[in-house]
């Protein structure tokens, strides 16, 4: 008993030394702070220049991490928010706790333009269906998908970033049709999961042909496993982009801290770590530097994105038209 | 009442204080949701329609469940053979086991890539598809068929082996065996089992979303999820929140009455032999029962077990790091659990009010643990860093979860404690402390090791409370399990799923086990 008082007493010691340096607080999605995740090795990146602790908290998924913050609202301990994806950003924005980063982004190698007050880019990808590399009669639109009996996993857009994306993009490309197309759709959809990690589960253990992953999918195999069986499956309607960005909130009492971290974020510290990490495109990285491998993976001719305004005011109707249309 | 004159003792205040305490932590926080949603709280018709999935997935896994149970818990009830016991624990282990690697499982044997229809292709058949309300439900079943089979297994072993062995000198025949003893014990079994196994399944999540195929398997905790995650519609989650607690009171209002409080997880002991009216036919069918049912719940563990034993060696240690955190927390949440259990239950046997067991039993299975974990969130705010008491808080939700199974289990035991042990007691002048340890609490061991087992087992397990939480280096064995699964390296994710198993599976055997080593007086 008195070893703990005493080690209570010792750690809070320590915490009011540790507490010397500012702290950073990043609230991010679970995986991105994982050991397999690029977490670990932009902490130290960071702490290596910043002269602060940089805190990387948690927080389930993209969609988790906003109602975090807003469960928290104003008195979050957060101040800096890493991954939310452009399907999320105008409600982060309206419900009003982000500040502008003003920051003028360089180097930018999106494949759209990017003009966002709050919200900076750090990495993204395109959506597509993976599938082993010997699959026959890969599709080359949802139509052909549709009219095939190729069995796919998707993920559920309710509760998945990925599957909210997929239902962007089918209603990007099809606008009114989209439902026609859903329920085309719905005899090739083996199930829909809670999330990415389920749905690729269920396909690597040959539950579907295909699954809803990204292009950069195929990469994970080649680099880290040595196995260049995947492909991602090019589509002619073009493929939607996933965004992730960061922002710092207007509640943070580190603005300058927060500041430099979002710069740091755009650096070639932060950016070389993505790819092998995040298994995502860099935002802020030419092509030339993306690692051995990369160059194999599909590019799609056509990229897809909404912006933040048009996402939030299709979100409700798209997902009507797709509950009803997998519901019949 | 002179047996129990005196005032209530200071035992009996700790148990009215915690009961008081697991009330408040159960709908605390389905009120701190409430607060802070607008008002007022409204339902679309995509929740009416979550509501109809969940409660007819829910009913039509009870009710299958305890049908398929009667069987097997007869066939079990009535043999001896070598290795029952063995067997017995490990058919409970889908129960214990976390969703994730409970589905996988099935869907090894019962997917479209899964074993059945390899056989079924081998041999020249169409295939099988678990997908829909049947996957839902046969998950479902899977996961709560060893829960069922323990309930109504105990109803045959409350049968005395002396009014057996009356039956038998009377030569009653099988018919006459199931007119007197076996339809009144279901009768009174059945209701209770399948109630305790509808109000699981209306929390359901992960499984129904995974193996219902689409929207159409909707659950309520879906929705919540969703009103949490994308909606942010705090009110929407209160209200769903709210219609759980109101399905809870509903279905406990049907079955009420036909109910009766059951001891749970005790006396597995030598079957009474000969069962009268006993025929070839009569074994071979419970010889069947016995394999169908062991070949259901095994096999996906066997399927679990073969994927991942060759990437147990190679796992990052990382993953046994967090296999350590989650012992640990497992024996903390069995250790609380125990400890708000035992005062609780010692209370009502001395008022015999088991109806308030139930009340309170019900009302922390059927509370959605996402509500629970919000709710918890925001009242911990104010007052401390819930990233800081990630483990505990989870310690602690999962000892609320264990704690309507402990009750069922300690209060039938305390009662027949008291009536035997406490009048004898009083004569000695035992009181307080003393006079629990002396007289009552030997006569708890068991359904107390059986309770902290469970704890223990579902505190391992946990992937819920603590995604709500999470920071680097707090991981527990399930969090990163999923979070390999996160990065692709699904090998070693069914490595941790392997070790996550047999440590969930040993946790509870060691605590069910030590309740049932005979207790050496002191």
């Amino acid at each position: 008993m008195k070893h703990t008082i005493i080690a209570a007493g010792l750690s809070v010691f320590a915490g009011a030394a540790f507490a010397q340096a500012p702290v950073l607080t990043v609230y991010t999605y679970d995986s991105f702070v994982s050991d397999w995740g690029p977490g670990p090795a932009i902490e130290e990146a960071f702490e290596a220049t910043c002269g602060c602790d940089l805190q990387f908290v948690g927080a389930g998924d993209g969609a988790a991490l906003l109602a975090r913050v807003r469960l928290e609202g104003e008195r979050s301990e957060a101040d800096v928010v890493l991954g939310l994806d452009t399907n999320l950003t105008a409600a982060a924005r309206d419900a009003g706790l982000f500040a502008p980063h003003g920051i003028t982004p360089e180097g930018l190698t999106l494949p759209v333009a990017w003009e966002d007050g709050e919200f900076l880019p750090f990495d993204w990808g395109y959506f597509a269906f993976v599938h082993r590399a010997d699959l026959d009669g890969v599709p080359g639109s949802f139509e052909e998908l549709a009219a095939s009996d190729l069995s796919i996993v998707i993920q559920d857009p309710r509760s998945s970033t990925p599957g909210l994306g997929l239902l962007m993009w089918v209603q990007a490309a099809y606008g009114a049709d989209a439902g026609a197309i859903w329920e085309g759709l719905s005899d090739n959809i083996v199930t829909v999961t809670p999330g990415w990690s389920e749905a690729y589960g269920l396909f690597l253990e040959g539950e579907a042909d295909m699954v809803l992953s990204y292009t950069t999918s195929p990469a994970y195999h080649l680099i880290a496993e040595e196995d260049a069986g995947f492909a991602a499956a090019g589509f002619d309607e073009g493929h939607y982009m996933q965004v992730e960005v960061a922002g710092m909130l207007a509640g943070t009492d580190q603005p300058e801290l927060a500041r430099d971290f979002l710069r740091f974020m755009l650096g070639e510290a932060f950016q070389n770590v993505i790819p092998t990490t995040n298994w995502m495109y860099p935002a802020a990285l030419p092509a030339e530097a993306l690692p051995d491998g990369f160059e194999t993976l599909l590019t799609p001719a056509r990229p897809i994105l909404l912006s933040p305004e048009e996402a939030a005011a299709v979100r409700d109707e798209a997902l009507a038209t797709w509950q009803a249309a997998l519901s019949r | 009442m002179a047996s129990r004159a005196q005032p209530l003792s200071g035992l009996d205040r700790t148990g009215a204080v915690f009961a008081a305490l697991v009330t408040l932590a159960v709908l605390g926080p389905l009120a701190a949701v409430m607060a802070r949603a607008d008002w007022p709280l409204a339902l679309g018709p995509a929740d009416l329609a979550a509501i109809r999935f969940t409660l007819v997935q829910a009913a039509l896994s009870a009710v299958l469940s305890v049908v398929l149970a009667i069987p097997v818990a007869r066939a079990l009830a009535r043999r001896d053979f070598a290795g029952r016991r063995m067997l017995v624990t490990l058919m409970g282990a889908p129960f214990l086991l976390p969703v994730i690697v409970a589905v996988l499982g099935l869907l090894a044997v019962f997917g479209r890539a899964g074993w059945i229809n390899a056989a079924l292709a081998g041999i020249g058949l169409g295939r099988i598809d678990v997908y829909g309300l049947q996957g839902v439900v046969l998950a479902h079943v899977f996961l709560n068929l060893p829960l069922a089979v323990r309930l109504i297994l105990q109803g045959w072993q409350d049968i005395p082996s002396e009014r057996v062995r009356l039956a038998t000198a009377l030569g009653f025949s099988g018919a006459d065996m199931r007119r007197h003893f076996e339809r009144p014990l279901l009768r009174a079994v059945l209701p209770g089992a399948a109630l305790l196994i509808f109000l699981i399944c209306t929390t359901s999540f992960a499984v129904a979303l995974i193996l219902g195929g689409g929207p159409r398997a909707t659950t309520v905790e879906l929705a919540i999820y969703q009103a949490f995650r994308f909606d942010f519609d705090l009110g929407r989650a209160a209200a769903l929140g709210l219609v759980q607690v109101a399905i809870c009171f509903g279905a406990g209002a049907l079955a009420f009455g036909a109910i009766r409080g059951r001891e749970l997880g005790t006396g597995l002991d030598r079957p009474p032999l000969p069962w009268p009216g006993d025929g070839r036919g009569a074994r071979a069918g419970d010889a069947l029962a016995i394999t169908l049912a062991a070949l259901f719940l095994l096999l996906p563990l066997v399927a679990v077990a073969i994927a991942g034993l060759p990437a147990l060696a190679g796992m990052p240690g990382l993953v046994w790091h967090a296999a350590l955190r989650s012992v640990v927390l497992a024996l903390a949440s069995a250790g609380l659990a125990v400890a708000l259990a035992l005062p609780i239950a010692l209370l009502v046997a001395r008022l015999r009010r088991p109806g308030l067991v139930e009340g309170l039993a019900f009302l922390t299975i059927a509370v959605s643990p996402l509500v629970i974990g919000t709710g918890m969130f925001v009242l911990i705010r104010p007052w401390g860093d819930p990233v800081a008491l990630a483990l505990p808080v989870t310690g602690l939700v999962n000892a609320l979860v264990a704690l309507p199974f402990l009750l069922r289990a300690l209060v039938p035991a305390a009662v027949a404690a008291e009536a035997g042990q406490g009048r004898l007691a009083e004569s000695l002048g035992l009181r307080g402390l003393s006079r629990l340890r002396h007289a009552i609490l030997p006569r708890l061991r068991r359904p107390l090791g059986f309770g902290a087992g469970l704890a223990a087992a579902f505190s391992m397990g946990d992937l819920g409370v603590i995604t709500l939480f999470s920071t680097p280096g707090q991981g527990t064995l399930p969090l990163e399990m999923y979070r390999l699964m996160g990065a692709y390296r699904t090998d070693d994710a069914q490595g941790a799923a392997v070790l996550l198993m047999a440590l969930t599976l040993a946790v509870f055997w060691v605590f069910d086990r030590g309740g049932r080593l005979d207790a050496v007086a002191r």
